[in-house]
């Protein structure tokens, strides 16, 4: 990736924004041109995001496409550097980027579905995706955050506007769970800009800084636990069944497939790369939360009749796994969290499109309500079966790849951890092909008669996520080839 | 010519230039509303007056960018005094032209209503340009006596009185308590100088720390009265409630930046050397403050009710950056006052137009405004997320430095005890903005739309909400050279 390439990181975040942007300047009524829009915005958001990944050349620099322009400097408290917009992106930030458009490509898609005030819809997500994308390639830590807590802006009003079951409680919950997070990393980067003295919130001097150990023991579970809420950490993890539930399709698509992720990328890039020796101090509290968040969520989800709420267990078992990855601060346990975030993010995002797609007609999410569905809407039963074997781990899909990842670096690590990740694996199995039975198979219930096959667009949203989920299965080189040496040589603290 | 101990003192009146516009501008309007129907003037002549002299103060002001200069050693003429100079010249034009209709509508007397909200500006300007105690202290004087008359001044509504009154009596008791510890300052320090007393105060008190300490608490609590601060907040949400809509706007801006201005200005020169006797006085409050105007915010049902606790918890935060005075957290300060007087001005010109045309106060009465008019919601929702102080807003950035500078003055718990009320806040905001997107209009469910001024103060407030919220460095950088002169 060239210097050049940084305009392209650039342009990700603008490209969103400009749509929200364009979309406020669009009469309402003008629904062609709002669709065209977004067709138009999805699809750029995603040969950008594509681009980026394949020219990211995995020798060379960790950090590429590195472009600063000045901002705020020597004014103030800030000093020489102070407040710059610099982008650019390492191999873990790059995968997240190309998961951000493959999701927002089928979001966009399965959104045309919306007809309840939809261009204020789409200008809401497109300034949650530009939040996200920001997060992802910003190397400033002001706008970092920023781009972090505008990513979480819009979601009270996505959610409590066009969302389904107990909406209002579900997005205040999420809504106030979520800035609280903010709080502690408010708190911790308040401490490390203090710490750091130069005046300066360019990441790079933060990563070369190696603060006092004493400070990195106490700042880092603040940033740990502020992210990890976002992230689905056990035990900050309640906003997000009842969040998911009750949003829309599209927002639970880009919340529980990447939104989650930038919590568990703010670990990584405040916490372990900023303050490796407190997350060295703190990785086995990190594994310790992650497996009984990944045998909570999993037996929780044994539980659940509500298929998003199923999904949205599910989602906090699995990011329950990426935390037990981070914390075993060894390279393939790191490598699977990595991936596990990928993994997670396409066969999630496809769950929630599948069950929107359904609820959509049914206005009705409760597995024993349901069975025999298979004849009846078979693609979608493909799909769903799809995204299932990738979340039991199949081999072959794109959980597989993860979770053995993460699996032999908890043995390695702790192998009574390991052995309690894989006996999650067996109840998340469980609790899949038991939906599985009751949903798809046995007598059909003529109730259901009038349930049509999910729609061409959400038909192509779902290939495009299923695509995803195989390539990741078959060929995962593209992907470790890229993440694989930004652990080695930018997280300090783990070993081979 | 000097003055009684030999000062030589010079009298350059230019130097006063834009409040002496801004006086006989005042003085002129009183004038036309006496003489409309002999002179045949519109009514519109009046706010149209207003507003020109205000522009007119507002550029001559621009003259002394960059200089330091004083008037007969009672007023100082630097960078400080200019950019609270511009500030509240233009907070008294944003609230003129976008009360014009209001005032038309619900103030029973006109002239008076724009003549005293051009003096409260004089005032207001003096507090932040004052170097002797005595000038400041009259410059409080007359920001209060106009606002006590101002807020009385809604027709037909029995609150307003009442608010007067109680804004009237507790502020007498404020300013006597102040004065009172003005007085023992001086017994102190010897002077009313400012130069003079920080001089007197830096060179030790000489076992006179009892009288010291006495008076800081009495001026400390005599501002805070000003500043609404709690404990001395109770009459600020009757006083905002009965005010007429744009007084409280007025108010809950330029008032409040008076204070802190005046604050400002007394504890990083004067009070600097007594900086350990007071610094915990104003961290207590600070935190009181933040805390109890926050969390009391939750209860309300009343929009202005609601705006006046949101804006004691919006002192708060400022009140942290007089606890860590120094040049990082006075160019915070300053950056932060600038955002939150463009924010809180979109969301009551917001709430004007909206009353305008609903005549409710009540927060259930903005259900459905999402659909009856979408722009106005959009302002209100944006002023209430950027007061909560989420992103792409003023609120975020000014937020951030101002506690970041909180940080850096080593009061990190401060800072971080003011992001949980700030995160509190976000609570109560969210309850306007629910029954604005989430509810059916309750009754007329048509489209409306905002009267041209409407649309020009709120559009051009909203712009700045956001390009303070991306692009902040012009108005950081002002911020940075007019509180540089504090520190020399």
């Amino acid at each position: 990736m060239t210097e050049s390439d940084g305009y392209v990181l650039l342009a990700l975040f603008l490209v969103p924004l400009g749509s929200a942007l364009l979309l406020m300047l669009t009469p309402s009524r003008e629904r062609t041109a709002i669709i065209g829009l977004t067709a138009l915005a999805s699809l750029a958001m995603f040969v950008l995001s594509v681009y980026a990944f394949v020219r990211y050349s995995f020798v060379g620099e960790q950090f590429q496409g590195v472009l600063t322009f000045g901002w705020m400097q020597n004014v103030g408290l800030l000093g020489e550097h102070g407040l710059q917009l610099k982008v650019g992106v390492d191999g873990i930030a790059v995968s997240m980027v190309l998961l951000t458009g493959i999701v927002i490509l089928a979001g966009t898609w399965v959104s045309w579905k919306v007809t309840d005030r939809t261009k204020d819809f789409f200008i809401l997500l497109y300034v949650l995706v530009a939040g996200v994308y920001g997060t992802f390639v910003m190397l400033d830590l002001f706008f970092w955050f920023f781009l972090y807590e505008l990513a979480v802006l819009p979601m009270y009003l996505l959610i409590a506007v066009w969302g389904s079951t107990r909406k209002e409680y579900g997005a205040m919950k999420l809504m106030m769970m979520l800035v609280a997070g903010s709080i502690l990393i408010f708190t911790a980067i308040f401490a490390m800009f203090v710490e750091l003295g130069t005046g300066s919130f360019d990441m790079t001097e933060y990563f070369a800084a190696s603060f006092d150990p004493t400070f990195q023991k106490i700042f880092f579970p603040m940033v740990a636990v502020g992210c990890g809420t976002l992230g689905g950490l056990f035990p900050f993890h309640p906003w997000s069944p009842d969040g998911h539930a009750a949003a829309p399709t599209a927002v639970s698509m880009l919340h529980a497939g990447v939104l989650m992720k930038l919590g568990a990328f703010g670990v990584i890039r405040l916490g372990f790369q900023m303050m490796p020796e407190g997350g060295a101090f703190w990785a086995p509290a990190l594994i310790l939360l992650g497996i009984t968040a990944a045998l909570y969520g999993a037996i929780s989800a044994l539980r659940q009749t509500d298929l998003k709420l199923l999904t949205g267990f599910s989602s906090v078992s699995h990011m329950g796994y990426v935390f037990l990855g981070l914390g075993t601060l060894n390279v393939i346990g790191w490598n699977g969290a990595v991936l596990q975030m990928f993994a997670h993010g396409v066969m999630t995002a496809l769950f929630f499109l599948l069950i929107g797609g359904m609820y959509d007609q049914s206005h009705d999410r409760e597995i024993p309500n349901f069975s025999g569905m298979a004849r009846q809407m078979p693609v979608w039963a493909i799909f769903f079966v799809i995204a299932g074997l990738a979340s039991l781990g199949l081999p072959g899909l794109s959980g597989f790849v993860a979770e053995l990842h993460i699996f032999i670096g908890a043995f390695r690590a702790y192998p009574v951890v390991g052995g309690l990740a894989v006996l999650t694996a067996a109840i998340t199995a469980t609790y899949l092909l038991r939906m599985f039975s009751s949903v798809f198979f046995g007598e059909f219930s003529t109730r259901w008669s009038a349930l049509k096959e999910i729609t061409w667009p959400e038909r192509a949203g779902a290939t495009v996520l299923a695509g995803s989920i195989v390539v990741l299965g078959l060929w995962p080189s593209p992907w470790i080839d890229r993440i694989a040496p930004t652990i080695i040589h930018t997280i300090p603290g783990v070993t081979l | 010519m000097r003055d009684i101990l030999g000062h030589s003192l010079n009298f350059q009146y230019e130097l006063l230039l834009p409040e002496i516009i801004i006086a006989i501008t005042a003085t002129l309007v009183v004038g036309a509303d006496a003489f409309r129907n002999e002179l045949r003037l519109g009514r519109r002549i009046l706010p149209w007056l207003s507003v020109i002299g205000l522009v007119a103060a507002l550029v001559v002001s621009l003259l002394w960018i960059d200089t330091q200069r004083n008037f007969a050693r009672l007023i100082t003429i630097d960078n400080y005094t200019t950019f609270f100079r511009v500030l509240f010249t233009a907070t008294a034009i944003v609230v003129i032209v976008g009360s014009h209709e209001y005032v038309e509508r619900h103030i029973g007397h006109i002239g008076e209503f724009y003549a005293l909200i051009l003096l409260s500006t004089v005032g207001a300007i003096y507090m932040a340009a004052a170097r002797d105690l005595l000038t400041a202290y009259v410059a409080i004087e007359v920001l209060s006596f106009s606002l006590y008359v101002a807020v009385s001044l809604a027709r037909n509504d029995p609150r307003s009185g009442e608010a007067a009154l109680k804004y009237t009596l507790l502020g007498g008791v404020a300013s006597a308590m102040l004065l009172y510890g003005l007085s023992l300052l001086y017994g102190v320090a010897g002077s009313t100088q400012y130069t003079e007393i920080s001089g007197a105060l830096a060179a030790g008190t000489g076992g006179m720390t009892l009288p010291l300490i006495l008076g800081l608490v009495l001026i400390v609590a005599g501002l805070g009265f000003k500043a609404s601060a709690v404990p001395f907040h109770m009459y600020t949400p009757d006083a905002y409630e009965g005010a007429p809509l744009p007084i409280t706007a007025y108010i809950s801006a330029t008032s409040k930046a008076a204070v802190l201005a005046l604050f400002l200005r007394w504890f990083s020169g004067p009070l600097l050397p007594a900086l350990p006797d007071w610094q915990w006085m104003v961290a207590l409050i600070a935190v009181l403050t933040m805390g109890l105007g926050n969390l009391v915010a939750l209860q309300q049902r009343n929009i202005k009710r609601l705006l006046a606790y949101s804006s004691i918890g919006q002192v708060g935060y400022m009140l942290m950056a007089i606890t860590t005075v120094s040049v990082v957290s006075a160019s915070a300060l300053l950056l932060h006052i600038g955002g939150y007087l463009v924010t809180n001005l979109a969301v009551f010109m917001a709430v004007i137009a909206f009353y305008n045309r609903t005549g409710t106060e009540e927060i259930s009465g903005f259900r459905g405004l999402a659909q009856t008019n979408p722009y106005l919601a959009l302002v209100i929702t944006a002023g209430m997320f950027s007061l909560g102080g989420m992103p792409l807003l003023a609120g975020f950035l000014t937020k951030f430095i101002l506690f970041t500078a909180a940080a850096d003055g080593g009061f990190l718990w401060l800072a971080t005890f003011a992001v949980i009320m700030s995160t509190v806040s976000l609570y109560y905001y969210l309850q306007v903005i629910k029954q604005m997107y989430l509810y059916q209009p309750d009754g007329d469910a048509r489209r409306w739309r905002l009267s041209p001024t409407g649309y020009l103060t709120t559009a051009v407030l909203l712009a700045g909400t956001v390009v303070l919220g991306v692009y902040a460095t012009p108005l950081y950088t002002l911020a940075d050279r007019a509180t540089r002169v504090l520190f020399v």
